[in-house]
């Protein structure tokens, strides 16, 4: 979304690096994302892309011997900074997973367990709008409304994927982050998901890591390139795929290498 | 070239059957074994569950008993029975000497006065009539009516006179000797005499103990393994906590019984020979299983869950309680209970911290003195009584029954409280 023809920038990365212990795997990234768009993160296996994913939203405090350098603000605010706590940014900061994995709880609980920790349904009743509302946002709502409180984990792979979407917009996060969402999904889920995503953007700020270059081209108007833990080239979606000005950018999207 | 192939093929089938037959005498063996073991001990011990009763006629004698003619219920209680139980006992052969006199009266248990008591207690209008009463048979005499006895033995040899017996057989032929279930077994405890004997005190010794156990191993266990599993960093001093709890759990059991008496019982001065004491001791031992067992659970459950709760914000406290240990409980709980199991057939520590004493009254709470079922089965296999042996096979039913009750349990909560996950 541009205003008066200005670009806003929801997230600005200035030189991250990551380290797995002494391995280097991010050098240097520095990365700014659009607000209101679908970003999508290209790149072949072990370049970093996901790696970098997790830096967003500080999934890589989880691992132990992982490490993060440089800044990444939102809102022009540096995450990486002790003041900043985990918790109130991944409430900010959703998150969707390669596999699905929605809780082995019923689907009302799965959606209601956000605004639960974060104290966002005042009463009851307004539990069962936000789930109703996420669910209809995830596109999930006519297929389950009727089995609410049966297990979430009893749905199809592509009605787990949209149910662990509609948890992560069940507290209306400005960011979302997913991960090769459709990476075990059949070709009609997948569509089913693009789509979403596609609605999703007027919300959101997506940034999307996908292996699929024709998922790319289709759901996002930025992608960034990543090889070796480098990013290569980012730039609009057309261009990248159009026009790209490395050399190796044109030979992934090819498909000569990756 | 083909020939060579056939050959190979053959030869890789016939490596599978020998295979498969090595494994099926091998579950063979392992079944065999098991029925000789259940056969033998059922068929020892079935006969423990069954009472020999002697019918006697008993005239309550107001006279011999000192009781005036209407005497109240306090009176009854204080009056002296054993005369009348003399009498009765005598009374079976009225030409009996002294000495046969004796052994008529140690055809009953040394507690038939107090059978005696018990019917005039229950029917005051007894006094002064006769009735036919129910007298617990001595243990040896019990066992000859159930067979297990080796009258062919010269009678020097024998517990049993040929006087007893003859009097004996007299009373089988008049139909008043009666079989019926040992409910004391069960309601009583040990005593020196094999029919008084009963699993009463050891039953309530091992239910306090696995009691005491649990309300201690399976907090610390459970807090122990969440935070080594999901807070503790993983480093030298963690794997070093690591490697001595694989080492605790396989420290024998004898030792931590070493570790009761010298701490528990010489510095703490806690009560010896009680539950209590045991019960912790046992849950040291018992501990390192439950925090193995916990740390398994919890590493079996997925880390997409515990992703998923952390990317929605959930703090890592939060993670852990609302996700990760509900979805270990099952794993968790039937670790402890194969822990309790394991601890419930523990004799070793439990002698060295004086469970071991003969315990002849029923504890009422875990500070008061008693044996344990394990222990018990060891007193008793002690004993030199003819009528021990069977009872040695029906504690040892008791307690593996205690034990596949546990185990069923065990199997119940990881069905029922296993979820699946995607």
């Amino acid at each position: 979304m541009r205003k008066n023809g200005v670009k806003m920038i929801k997230i600005k990365a200035k030189d991250v690096d990551v380290f797995y212990g002494k391995k280097q795997a991010l050098f240097n990234i520095s990365l700014d994302i659009e607000e209101n768009q679908v970003t999508a993160l290209i790149g072949p296996s072990g370049c970093g892309k996901s790696t970098f994913l997790r830096c967003l939203n500080r999934m890589n405090d989880v691992i132990d011997i992982c490490s993060v350098k440089g800044e990444i603000l939102i809102n022009d605010f540096n995450i990486n900074d002790k003041s900043c706590d985990v918790v109130r940014l991944r409430e900010k900061i959703g998150m969707v997973f390669q596999k699905p994995n929605p809780f082995p709880k019923t689907l009302y609980e799965n959606v209601s367990y956000g605004p639960t920790i974060h104290g966002i349904a005042q009463s009851k009743q307004e539990m069962d709008e936000i789930v109703e509302t996420s669910l209809k946002k995830a596109a999930l709502w006519e297929e389950v409304k009727d089995r609410l409180h049966e297990p979430g984990t009893g749905l199809s792979g592509g009605q787990q994927q949209r149910l662990c979407i509609a948890r992560a917009i069940s507290v209306r996060p400005e960011v979302i982050l997913m991960d090769e969402p459709c990476s075990a999904l059949d070709p009609i889920a997948t569509a089913q998901i693009e789509e979403l995503i596609d609605e999703l953007k007027k919300e959101h700020t997506i940034i999307i890591v996908t292996h699929s270059m024709a998922q790319a081209a289709r759901v996002s108007q930025n992608t960034g390139f990543f090889h070796l833990g480098q990013l290569i080239e980012h730039g609009s979606t057309d261009k990248i795929f159009k026009n790209p000005d490395n050399k190796k950018t044109q030979d992934y999207i090819t498909g000569r290498f990756g | 070239m083909n020939k060579n192939k056939e050959q190979l093929l053959n030869k890789r089938y016939k490596a599978e059957q020998r295979f498969r037959l090595y494994g099926q005498s091998a579950i063979f063996m392992a079944l065999l074994f098991l029925t000789i073991f259940i056969f033998k001990i059922f068929s020892t011990g079935y006969s423990a569950f069954q009472k020999t009763w002697l019918i006697v006629p008993v005239n309550f004698d107001a006279e011999l008993m000192m009781l005036d003619e209407n005497p109240t219920k306090q009176d009854i209680e204080d009056a002296d029975y054993y005369e009348i139980a003399l009498q009765s006992m005598w009374n079976l052969d009225p030409n009996a000497n002294e000495d046969q006199q004796n052994q008529l009266k140690r055809m009953v248990s040394y507690f038939f006065e107090r059978e005696i008591k018990q019917e005039l207690l229950k029917d005051p209008n007894l006094l002064g009539k006769t009735k036919e009463v129910y007298l617990t048979a001595s243990d040896d005499l019990d066992q000859v009516f159930k067979g297990n006895y080796p009258r062919d033995l010269p009678e020097d040899q024998r517990r049993v006179s040929d006087y007893q017996l003859k009097i004996f057989d007299q009373l089988v032929a008049n139909g008043n000797v009666e079989s019926k279930f040992n409910i004391s077994f069960f309601t009583n405890a040990d005593s020196r005499e094999a029919e008084l004997a009963g699993i009463a005190s050891s039953f309530m010794g091992s239910i306090f103990s696995i009691l005491v156990c649990l309300m201690i191993a399976f907090p610390v266990a459970v807090l122990a393994a969440i935070y080594l599993e999901e807070f503790a960093p993983k480093n030298r001093f963690t794997d070093f906590i690591e490697v001595n709890i694989n080492n605790l759990a396989a420290v024998p059991s004898i030792v931590f019984g070493l570790l009761g008496l010298g701490v528990l019982l010489a510095i703490f001065q806690l009560p010896r020979s009680t539950p209590l004491v045991g019960g912790i001791t046992l849950s040291l031992m018992t501990l390192p299983t439950i925090i193995i067992a916990a740390r398994a659970s919890l590493k079996a459950v997925p880390p997409s869950i515990r992703e998923a709760a952390l990317a929605m914000g959930a703090s890592r406290m939060q993670t852990t309680m609302h996700h990760t240990v509900p979805l270990s409980m099952p794993g968790t709980l039937s670790g402890t209970i194969i822990g309790l199991a394991q601890a419930l057939g523990e004799t070793a520590p439990l002698i060295l911290i004086g469970m071991v004493a003969f315990v002849n009254t029923i504890p009422g709470s875990p500070m008061d003195p008693a044996a344990s079922l394990p222990v018990q089965i060891y007193i008793w296999a002690e004993s030199a009584e003819r009528g021990f042996v069977e009872k040695v096979s029906a504690c040892i039913m008791v307690l593996l029954g205690f034990l596949i009750i546990m185990n069923l349990f065990a199997q119940i909560i990881r069905h029922k409280f296993e979820k699946k996950w995607s």
